[in-house]
């Protein structure tokens, strides 16, 4: 502490020393006080203007020198500025919350400043669709995996320490606007000893959660209707919701300060090498690694191929059309090749709503059993609502509309039921977005793929991947760095499940 | 003439640099390269030095605020829960009441304490008054066995923010006054979690720079915590008079 007072007076006095001129325009640092920034050459006494001009002058005249000569980057044509480098360590493909958590993990594990060079493609920087923005923001502990809790955990724990991992120097701290309110989730009779028993798992892994009885469910939420509910379980801490934007923000921004590229474009290729060989049971597999990766730029036809050494497929929704890309499915069918990556997109429609007579300050996110959930948004009287369709119901894909009449068949009836406030409700707005839905066991698909030796996933969390990103990024992070998982076991959520048709089932889907 | 200015003009940088080269906090003076290349060296360095200098003292400043907030499990294991928390109470310039006693434990301003309380060993607390002290969200587990607080105070606190009152609720069946004016890291988003608390009688949000519209706030706390009086001082009830009317309205635009 001691020494550390020292420097900050050495800090002054340099600044006396070596600025002439106030220092303007800088926010105080965390103790107050301000530190010279300018470059020298503004804050040397010694010379005046005549030298200024002078010196901008000659490097003037040194540049246009430079640029003149053979073999220097000028050329008659203009580049376009936004293109990617063509050569990077690991791409990862898709600016979600997911590939900027793993950019900006990566960029923190490494030893050495400017080790590894990251890009981040991504072909939407507005974000239309992407699912990240379109979720709910919710976060919950109440998982019926082990490994699904213990991420929650991990990524509430980032989050209640987010300052320290994503404050960037000079800039206001990051507000996620978290609301600890809790989740709660309602059993009927049916489903009750399977609340039980995640409710232990639960408590295992260390999560604060309590069972309420009817009874004493009505005692402390009396706007609720407990009619049909056997159990209820109820997150006394580290869950709530959040901003979504700002997480993904603030993951973005700390990377590129810490040396992350960012690029906006499409990848539209892959160029590899194959390798064949022959399994213990004599099947023929071909190995692929990827040499390169063709980013098409947006609006036009100009592209630029980015050799690399990794590439991290983080696309979200649409990651199955990157693994197609690689030939992965395409090969005869019952065979390793032939088994495609099972995450497809999945409209799900959230509605906005008012109602003034609802459930205050202590709104958790609720979660019926008929699979209705909602939650308060903001203090005055609003609340967002949705509900997973039937698998047979499934919305068309090819667009982002709403469908209303959801709303009015499959959302209130229930909803109306739970809380008697909702009959009178007035729907004031409504989106839509994707799922990055996994049909093989709605759960993350983390890890390497067999086939593509350098291609890792981080997709299909199916409804709980913003939640999950930091914990997620780390254990990426982790994998390609340090060759394995480190902090938390995630080897359970490979693709290798996929190919041995053992599913790792989670019951708590929302 | 222009090679002689640049040589005058580089020798003028140089004796800048050197006035500067000579600062201890140079990360780049430990092995001893030519002079030249340690300037580069320290020109391309500089920048970050600031920023890693700025970020050591913070770093620094957090990892005290967090060795103070330790889990005191040595006194856990030899003087039992009950001393380990009044000792960190103390320990932290804070004061409490032992259950059934009415004298009060308190560190001076210095921090000094008197030893005595390790006369009591076993018995829990009821009061404690942590105010303007640095408790944060890990410090909370050393008062995690006590389940006869009635009253907490943590006014002032700077370390007390929206996931340290969401751990509260491991005193919901006891508690009964809480005391978190003046914090400045509270936020709506956290005020939320107080509705675990369900046996509070005497809450105090005063002056929380952290709330938006605290008018409103108030009366939504006042409708989940119907037997707790709340104590709000310090804000500009005026203008959250109008901020009530305004949502009002809004309400009535919603029902219509
Ligand atoms: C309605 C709804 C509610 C949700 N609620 C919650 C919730 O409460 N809690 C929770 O934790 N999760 C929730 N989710 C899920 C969560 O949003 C997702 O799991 C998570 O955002 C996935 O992040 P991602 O980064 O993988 O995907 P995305 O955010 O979709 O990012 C993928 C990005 O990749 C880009 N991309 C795709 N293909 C290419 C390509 N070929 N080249 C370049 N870029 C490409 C896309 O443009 C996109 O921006 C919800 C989702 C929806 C739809």
């Amino acid at each position: 502490m001691l020494a550390c007072r020292r420097l900050h007076a050495n800090v002054r006095t340099a600044r006396g020393l070596l600025s002439s001129g106030p220092v303007t325009g800088q926010h105080p640092g965390p103790r107050g006080s301000t530190v010279p920034r300018q470059s020298l050459h503004t804050g040397s006494s010694l010379r005046n203007d005549f030298y200024k001009d002078l010196e901008a002058q000659l490097a003037a005249v040194r540049k246009k020198a430079a640029e003149a000569l053979p073999g220097s980057g000028w050329s008659p044509f203009e580049l376009n500025p936004d293109l990617p480098p063509e050569r990077a360590d690991i791409v990862i493909v898709g600016g979600g919350v997911v590939g900027w958590s793993i950019a900006y993990w990566l960029k923190q594990k490494e030893r050495v400043q400017g080790e590894v060079k990251v890009v981040v493609v991504e072909k939407d920087p507005t974000y239309t669709q992407a699912s990240t923005v379109l979720s709910a923001g919710g976060i919950r502990q109440q998982f019926s995996l082990p490994e699904n809790i213990l991420l929650s955990l991990a990524s509430a724990d980032f989050m209640r320490n987010v300052n320290e991992h994503l404050g960037v120097m000079n800039e206001d701290p990051v507000d996620l606007q978290f609301n600890h309110s809790g989740y709660l989730f309602l059993a009927s009779e049916k489903a009750a000893h399977i609340m039980e028993q995640n409710y232990s798992t639960q408590r295992y892994a260390g999560a604060k959660v309590s069972l309420l009885s009817p009874t004493q469910l009505k005692e402390k939420f009396p706007w609720i209707n407990s009619d049909g509910v056997a159990l209820a379980s109820y997150g006394l801490e580290n869950e709530g919701w959040f901003d979504p934007w700002t997480l993904l923000n603030a993951f973005r921004k700390k990377a590129i300060s810490m040396g992350v590229i960012q690029c906006c474009g499409e990848v539209t290729d892959f160029k590899y090498t194959v390798n064949v060989a022959t399994t213990p049971e004599g099947e023929n597999v071909a190995l692929k690694r990827i040499k390169s990766v063709k980013v098409q730029m947006p609006n036009s036809l100009e592209y630029q191929p980015v050799e690399c050494a990794i590439v991290v497929n983080a696309a979200g929704a649409f990651s199955s059309k990157l693994a197609q890309m690689m030939g992965i499915g395409s090969g005869p069918k019952g065979t390793m090749a032939g088994t495609p990556l099972p995450v497809e997109p999945r409209k799900r429609f959230v509605y906005v709503f008012h109602c003034p007579d609802g459930p205050g300050l202590d709104t958790p996110f609720l979660v019926d059993y008929s699979g209705v959930y909602f939650r308060r948004e903001g203090l005055g009287g609003n609340y967002i609502a949705g509900a997973s369709p039937d698998e047979a119901e499934e919305p068309d894909i090819s667009n982002l509309d709403v469908d209303h009449s959801f709303f009015e068949e499959k959302i209130w009836p229930p909803l109306a039921h739970r809380v008697p406030a909702f009959e009178k409700l007035k729907v004031t707005s409504a989106w839509a977005g994707f799922y990055d839905y996994n049909t093989f066991d709605q759960n993350g698909i983390i890890g390497i793929h067999p086939l593509v030796n350098n291609m890792y996933l981080a997709t299909g969390f199916s409804g709980h991947g913003l939640q999950h990103s930091p914990a997620v990024g780390r254990a990426v992070a982790e994998l390609i760095l340090d060759g394995g998982f480190k902090t938390l076991d995630l080897s359970g959520f490979n693709f290798k499940r996929i190919l041995n048709q053992e599913p790792m089932l989670e019951r708590n889907i929302v | 003439m222009s090679a002689h200015l640049m040589s005058l003009h580089r020798c003028c940088q140089r004796s800048a640099l050197l006035l500067v080269a000579r600062r201890p906090w140079s990360s780049s003076s430990a092995s001893p390269p030519p002079l030249h290349t340690r300037l580069l060296l320290f020109l391309t360095q500089r920048f970050y030095d600031m920023e890693m200098l700025l970020s050591w003292s913070s770093q620094l400043k957090r990892r005290v605020i967090q060795r103070k907030n330790a889990y005191y499990s040595y006194a856990q294991r030899f003087h039992g829960s009950d001393i380990a928390a009044a000792y960190y109470v103390l320990n932290l310039k804070g004061g409490f009441r032992f259950v059934g006693l009415s004298a009060w434990f308190r560190a001076n301003h210095r921090g000094k304490f008197n030893w005595d309380f390790l006369n009591h060993k076993d018995t829990p607390l009821e009061e404690v008054d942590m105010s303007y002290s640095v408790i944060n969200y890990t410090g909370l587990v050393n008062l995690e066995g006590q389940r006869s607080l009635r009253t907490l105070s943590f006014r002032g606190c700077p370390e007390v923010d929206d996931w340290f009152l969401a751990k509260l609720h491991m005193f919901q069946d006891s508690l009964e006054e809480l005391d978190i004016s003046h914090c400045p890291r509270i936020t709506t988003g956290g005020l939320a979690a107080l509705r675990n608390l369900k046996g509070l009688r005497r809450l105090d949000i005063s002056s929380l720079p952290g709330i938006s519209s605290p008018g409103l706030i108030i009366i939504l706390l006042e409708e989940m915590l119907p037997q707790c009086q709340i104590t709000a001082s310090g804000y500009n009830l005026s203008l959250s008079q109008e901020e009530k009317m305004e949502q009002m309205q809004e309400q009535r635009k919603g029902q219509s």
